[in-house]
């Protein structure tokens, strides 16, 4: 009980930071916005449904790459992160604590996006929620170990992005799958099995990440 | 409680400690004094764990949560006022009655007016001071203070000549610092890195 004790001290002050600063979301629900626009007007009017579901999910994955590059700035700044790495309490509740703020800024960005996206291209079905919740558990999971990788880094900005987006392929392969195809059940399930493999694996190298 | 045996430590090429032997017990003060430069802070990240050694080994013969690390940077967050930093770091060490212990410590080190601003809104003497609150937060039996005195006025140096004096032999202490003399008189052991 006291590991999810830390973690939800961990997670209230990352939220707290974020509604004292207002430095991630609000530049997360521009960017999707405006993103979504764009690919309005760019995009063919007679343009498939996949095709527009294409762009919404790679969006979706800028967006989380945008707020995932913010996830460590306020640790970055005063070293703070060595304060929390000195605490008894185990490392991965810093990662997991983080991960789930990661989580509440995407639902948030997303409960703007996909309305957006049912207004300018196609209505936002089940598989398609199923698909973006289950996408956010990898991408905040992984990404969340890999901006902390970053945020040591002088080189960041460029790090970040060249770790993050191989790694989620598998998420926007499994994303757009769902959203296509007629039975999206598998696509769900290689969906679950890759938050469930990426989740253990950034959980049990926290540790090794931000020690030295 | 500390031991180190031919401890050294690099930054790429550039080397900062050098075959270091030393042996600190409980409840001994060491002094360790030296230019920019000269590897002092390297030293005292060395011992809390925030840095791993290159050459030699060092040993700590405490977990890390019985250490006590004051850093150059306050290492507290600047959106949070010292009240939500110190509370933080109070459920983390899993400090007993850690309302009254934050309120003690705040009150000795004169932020209790200030315990609802934002850090950002602090001094640097008033961030050494709440840096101060955050080390001894838990009752830690190692203290390694790293330029202790930094940013503080008369008031607030007596403060940290207080916490020196009456840990002395009841905790162990690691002081880094330029200005020797407040700590010279208390020392048991004293280090000059070159």
């Amino acid at each position: 009980m006291t590991y999810f004790a830390d973690v939800a001290a961990l997670a209230r002050k990352d939220i707290l930071l974020e509604l004292r600063s207002r430095d991630t979301l609000p530049a997360m629900l521009l960017f999707v916005v405006s993103a979504l626009v764009v690919f309005h007007f760019s995009l063919p009017s007679d343009a498939s449904a996949a095709a527009s579901t294409g762009l919404l999910w790679i969006a979706l994955l800028f967006t989380a790459l945008l707020g995932l590059g913010r996830a460590f700035a306020a640790e970055r700044e005063q070293r703070v992160l060595d304060g929390l790495v000195l605490a008894p309490c185990d490392r991965s509740a810093i990662w997991l604590a983080k991960c789930l703020g990661v989580l509440v800024f995407l639902g948030v960005a997303e409960a703007v996006a996909l309305p957006a996206y049912a207004l300018f291209f196609e209505p936002v079905g089940w598989e398609l929620v199923a698909a973006v919740v289950l996408a956010d558990l990898g991408l905040a999971a992984v990404g969340t170990l890999l901006a902390a990788m970053a945020a040591a880094s002088r080189a960041r900005e460029l790090l970040l992005p060249l770790l993050f987006l191989p790694l989620v392929i598998p998420v926007v392969v499994g994303g757009v799958g769902a959203t296509v195809v007629d039975d999206p059940a598998r696509y769900l399930g290689f969906l679950a099995l890759y938050d469930l493999i990426f989740a253990i694996l950034s959980w049990a190298s926290f540790e090794y990440v931000v020690a030295e | 409680m500390i031991s180190a045996r031919g401890l050294g430590r690099r930054f790429g090429s550039k080397r900062v400690l050098r075959d270091l032997d030393l042996e600190v017990r409980s409840g001994e003060l060491l002094l360790v004094t030296g230019p920019n430069g000269s590897g002092k802070s390297t030293l005292l990240a060395l011992m809390a764990g925030l840095l791993a050694p290159t050459e030699g080994e060092i040993e700590v013969d405490l977990p890390r949560g019985r250490i006590g690390y004051l850093a150059h940077e306050a290492l507290v967050y600047k959106e949070l006022t010292a009240l939500e930093n110190l509370d933080l770091y109070g459920r983390l060490y899993h400090v007993p009655e850690r309302r009254e212990t934050i309120g003690a410590l705040l009150e000795r080190f004169g932020l209790w007016e200030s315990r609802h601003q934002r850090v950002g809104s602090f001094s640097r003497g008033m961030q050494q001071r709440l840096a101060l609150c955050r080390v001894l937060l838990h009752g830690p039996e190692l203290l390694l203070l790293d330029e202790p005195y930094s940013g503080l006025d008369a008031s607030a140096r007596t403060l940290v000549d207080d916490v020196l004096a009456e840990s002395g032999g009841s905790r162990t202490l690691v002081v880094a610092s330029h200005e020797p003399e407040h700590v010279r008189p208390l020392a048991t052991q004293a280090l000059a890195l070159a």
